[in-house]
């Protein structure tokens, strides 16, 4: 049996509040109100079909430096070897110079492309895509601090996005090729008779069927067939020298596979997709355990999945008809889902900025405060990516979370930062507009003020908390204001249910 | 109708600089009530006391240190007296002569960058397990690194630490007063780093995990005296009938509760100056934190380090290079540890342990690197262990795919800590019988 679909009905401000959230990043009242009008075919797609919304920052190649890190020229090679050879330490003192100095502007240029892709998540009209770029920076994590390239980090970055809500095959195929990906799991020196099983595993445990749906030998198999899978500068290089042209057997496939054999092998195998559509759960609906055998998963998911798994088979790996059924179910909109999500760091701060129209401030301290949450971009932990879920919550974590949100609403430096920097104002009365139409006043009315505002940043109002904003208010002669909207939000995100969307 | 947000700030709403008199916010003095610390005492939950008495079996401490990555145990402990380890590592393999003996003419020595751990084994404050592992061996990071964790061949389940606080708070174990309950709940373990690690996870008492003291409280109440009232009805509710229904807002609670409680104390601890000077490295800092923790008389009795880094695919380098780096770090700041924990008359106090998900494959590869492996070395540091090497370097002949066969099961080091050092009761806690290893010196 599958899931029913969401009715119209059903659809208003607080399931809309709810789709932007997790489709995207959030939304203003004023976003919130016009998705819920629409109803949710209309929202879905809306949000889904970002290409046809403008996109006003195209990001083009030459957006960053491709030529900081480069590998050693044979002129550069020949005069080391005669430096060496000379004795002139000079000359070697010089080359290794140079060489600290290239690395030292890359990580530089790591730092803008953080930032670069920060403001982007933050002011994009095409949230979905970005939410999509996120996901699969997390699936195919790769980090920086091993491969050392911030140009082929940006690349990898470009090809989510272009892929981000395009067919899953095609973006399989395209990341046995991608540069940063094939340094950060070392087939870049794997070749016939010394095979690096590194990818080949990865591609399988974490990247397409899960574990438990291959063999060793599988891996055995599937790193000679990516042998001679390398790069050279900023481009995919096939060596064939180095390729394994043997006949191997990967997931029951025989013949003399190339690492696109291989691709093609994984799509065949039906746990590609429920792989695929458990992680896409997992990350949008609400935490499950991805390698859990089918029978112990929780009905409601497992059966939601299930729909999900179909659409996209249906679609032949594409990605939008897939979420289309989840986003459209009844399922998403349940309280089994709802304010049951631990947001992330990146979801956190992007949200916070665009849903309550907070300045964006520095950067750099929303970099760091990211790092210190859990989520350093482009630096995920390992090559399973971020746990996500409770792992993002601890003791203090809790307090680095708390305390970005303050450093947003009212420019108040996180510990060890110069306090006195200058920082814009944040004016958080136009949130209180649509309240203000809806019943003229009562957006100076503290009782509908505070429930209001717990509705907007929570998604639901809890009397105790309720209690608590009124008798600040009180304390503040019950004067709705600047101020004191702002003391209402720095509470409201501290509390523990700020951390759920 | 748009989902553009322009930062540049072309939005409709106002911007000023956050200056001047109408800032209510900003200059107010902050009023700050000893709510916090009142609260923390009178709690009826696991918080973070003072130990009673240091020096008797109450004070036990244990400290795991975790190598990310896999560490390359026949690079760390050398088998120098195997001619097949030199044949399948030309170029990485390191030779006798620049290796630190551990005497008695053993057939292992420690890399030349590990003088922090020889100088540590003899003073008789370090002993090698060799050749630990578990069988039908795991060679992902991620798995290896839970059946580690769990102490489980499935890699599921509760952590194993979590379980011993577990025992000793709600006592299905013997404890160490040797009764099945214990009126106070055992203290919460702390990991230094963002987030705990699945070892330290039980189902009772959730583990404390921070990168660093400074960031472990909330600024809010600085912006306004007024706000710190609201903020501490709001965040110290704890769990309640109406959270409970919601797993995640439920939990969210508890931990908002804890970071309450616990902030305090620990900020406190740690700001105290080290009475030895640490190394900057990561893991000095690490472990410069949790002796000072200890020092603070903090009643934790697990605390839990790591560093990363291990996973040396390509280029590890032979007596110089990435691996002996790592090396390097790991023997200095175990070496300023036990130092500073000397000088603080703890020393006797603190039983470390370091481990590592899995070894490295015996024979290196195309890159000048290592791959995933299985068996490897550990090694327990303090003054009751027994000092020397524990059990016979794995076979390099007898391979198993290209990998060593263990020789000691990890479980079995676990339960001799269990047993001999925290006087718990391993059968239960690792839901399994392993022979308890006998780590400690008698006496």
């Amino acid at each position: 049996m599958s899931q029913g679909r969401i009715r119209d009905v059903d659809f208003g401000y607080d399931q809309a509040r709810h789709l932007l959230l997790r489709a995207g990043f959030g939304g203003t009242p004023d976003q919130i109100r016009v998705l819920a009008d629409w109803g949710a075919e209309k929202a879905v797609d809306y949000i889904l079909n970002y290409e046809d919304v403008p996109d006003p920052d195209r990001p083009l190649p030459d957006r960053f430096d491709r030529d900081i890190i480069r590998p050693v020229s044979a002129d550069e090679r020949r005069m080391y070897a005669n430096a060496r050879s000379r004795g002139d330490e000079d000359a070697l003192a010089q080359l290794r110079l140079r060489q600290q100095q290239a690395e030292r502007n890359d990580r530089r240029q790591m730092r803008e492309i953080q930032k670069w892709w920060l403001a982007r998540m933050i002011s994009t009209p095409r949230p979905f895509q970005e939410k999509m770029t996120l996901f699969w920076h997390g699936h195919f994590a790769t980090s920086f601090r091993t491969i050392e390239n911030s140009y082929h980090m940006f690349m990898q970055n470009q090809l989510f996005r272009t892929h981000a809500a395009g067919n899953f095959g095609d973006l399989l195929f395209a990341i046995i090729r991608d540069p940063a990906m094939l340094a950060y799991l070392d087939n870049n020196d794997s070749r016939k008779g010394q095979p690096n099983e590194n990818l080949a595993r990865e591609l399988m445990e974490l990247f397409s069927l899960g574990l438990g749906n291959y063999s060793e030998r599988d891996i055995k198999e599937g790193a000679r067939a990516l042998t001679g899978y390398s790069f050279r500068d900023d481009s995919f290089e096939f060596n064939a020298g180095n390729h394994d042209t043997g006949r191997k057997t990967i997931l029951g496939v025989s013949g003399n596979l190339d690492g696109d054999g291989f691709v093609k092998a994984i799509l065949s195998q039906r746990a590609t997709s429920v792989y695929i559509c458990r992680k896409f759960y997992n990350f949008f609906a609400t935490e499950i355990d991805i390698t859990a055998r089918e029978r112990d998963l929780p009905k409601e998911p497992a059966r939601m999945i299930a729909d999900v798994d179909r659409a996209m088979r249906r679609a032949n790996f594409e990605v939008k008809p897939a979420l289309r059924e989840l986003f459209l179910s009844e399922h998403f909109y349940s309280d089994a889902v709802v304010r049951e999500q631990i947001k992330s760091p990146v979801g956190l701060i992007v949200g916070t900025v665009r849903s309550m129209n907070t300045p964006v401030r520095d950067l750099s301290v929303l970099l760091d405060a990211l790092d210190l949450m859990g989520q350093n971009i482009f630096f995920p932990p390992s090559v399973k990516g971020w746990d996500g879920g409770r792992t993002w919550i601890n003791t203090s974590t809790l307090y680095v979370r708390q305390n970005i949100l303050a450093y947003l609403l009212t420019g108040k430096m996180p510990q060890g930062y110069d306090a006195l920097a200058a920082s814009e104002s944040y004016d958080p009365m136009p949130l209180l507009a649509q309240l203000d139409k809806a019943i003229p006043g009562s957006g100076r009315e503290p009782a509908a003020v505070t429930k209001y505002l717990l509705r907007f940043a929570l998604g639901q109002t809890s009397g105790l908390a309720d209690e608590t904003l009124r008798s600040f208010l009180a304390e503040h002669q019950n004067v709705v204001n600047t101020e004191t909207v702002t003391g209402l939000l720095l509470l409201i995100s501290a509390m523990p249910e700020y951390q759920l969307c | 109708m748009s989902l553009h947000i322009d930062p540049s700030g072309m939005n409709a709403y106002t911007r000023r600089l956050f200056l001047g008199k109408s800032l209510a916010f900003a200059s107010a003095a902050a009023t700050v009530p000893s709510f916090i610390q009142a609260s923390a005492l009178g709690m009826p939950m696991p918080g973070l006391g003072l130990s009673s008495i240091p020096g008797v079996d109450e004070g036990r401490i244990l400290v795991i240190v975790q190598f990310g990555g896999g560490n390359d145990g026949l690079n760390t402990v050398v088998p120098i007296g195997h001619d097949d380890y030199y044949r399948v590592r030309p170029t990485i393999g390191i030779a006798k002569q620049n290796t630190l003996d551990l005497g008695r003419g053993r057939d292992v020595a420690l890399h030349p960058a590990m003088e922090g751990i020889k100088s540590l084994y003899d003073e008789g404050l370090c002993t090698v397990v060799q050749g630990t592992g578990y069988p039908n061996p795991n060679r992902s990071h991620f798995q290896s690194m839970d059946v580690w964790h769990t102490a489980d061949t499935s890699g599921t389940g509760a952590g194993w630490i979590g379980r011993y606080l577990d025992s000793e708070c709600c006592g299905f174990g013997k404890g160490e007063s040797g009764q099945a309950e214990r009126e106070t709940p055992s203290q919460p373990a702390i990991a230094i780093g963002r987030t705990a690690p699945l070892a330290m996870e039980g189902g009772k008492i959730k583990p404390v995990a921070f990168e660093s003291a400074d960031l472990f409280r909330w600024t809010g109440s600085e912006i306004h005296g007024s706000l710190e009232k609201p903020y501490e009805e709001l965040t110290m509710r704890g769990s309640s009938e109406e959270s409970a229904e919601h797993p995640m807002a439920d939990f969210l609670m508890k931990t908002a509760l804890d970071a309450q409680v616990s902030s305090d104390l620990i900020r406190k601890a740690v700001s105290q100056r080290p009475m030895t000077e640490f190394p900057g490295t990561d893991l000095g800092r690490q472990l410069q934190m949790v002796s000072s923790m200890i020092r603070a008389g903090l009643g934790t009795r697990v605390y839990y380090v790591s560093m990363g880094g291990f996973d040396t695919h390509a280029e590890q380098g032979n007596v110089n290079g990435s691996h002996a780096n790592l090396l390097r770090q790991f023997g200095d700041a175990l070496r300023a540890f036990y130092t500073d924990l000397k000088r603080q008359e703890n020393d006797g106090r603190v039983l470390t342990m370091c481990f590592s998900e899995f070894g490295r494959r015996v024979g290196q590869n195309a890159s000048g690197g290592t791959d995933h492996g299985t068996a490897a070395p550990m090694f327990l540091f303090g003054p009751m262990v027994k000092q020397g090497v524990i059990g016979d370097h794995p076979s390099l002949r007898d391979l198993d795919n290209g990998d060593l066969k263990y020789k000691i099961d990890f479980r079995s080091v676990y339960a001799g800590i269990l047993e001999d050092w925290l006087s718990a009761d391993s059968n239960e806690i690792l839901r399994a019988r392993y022979r308890p290893l006998s780590v400690l010196a008698k006496g």
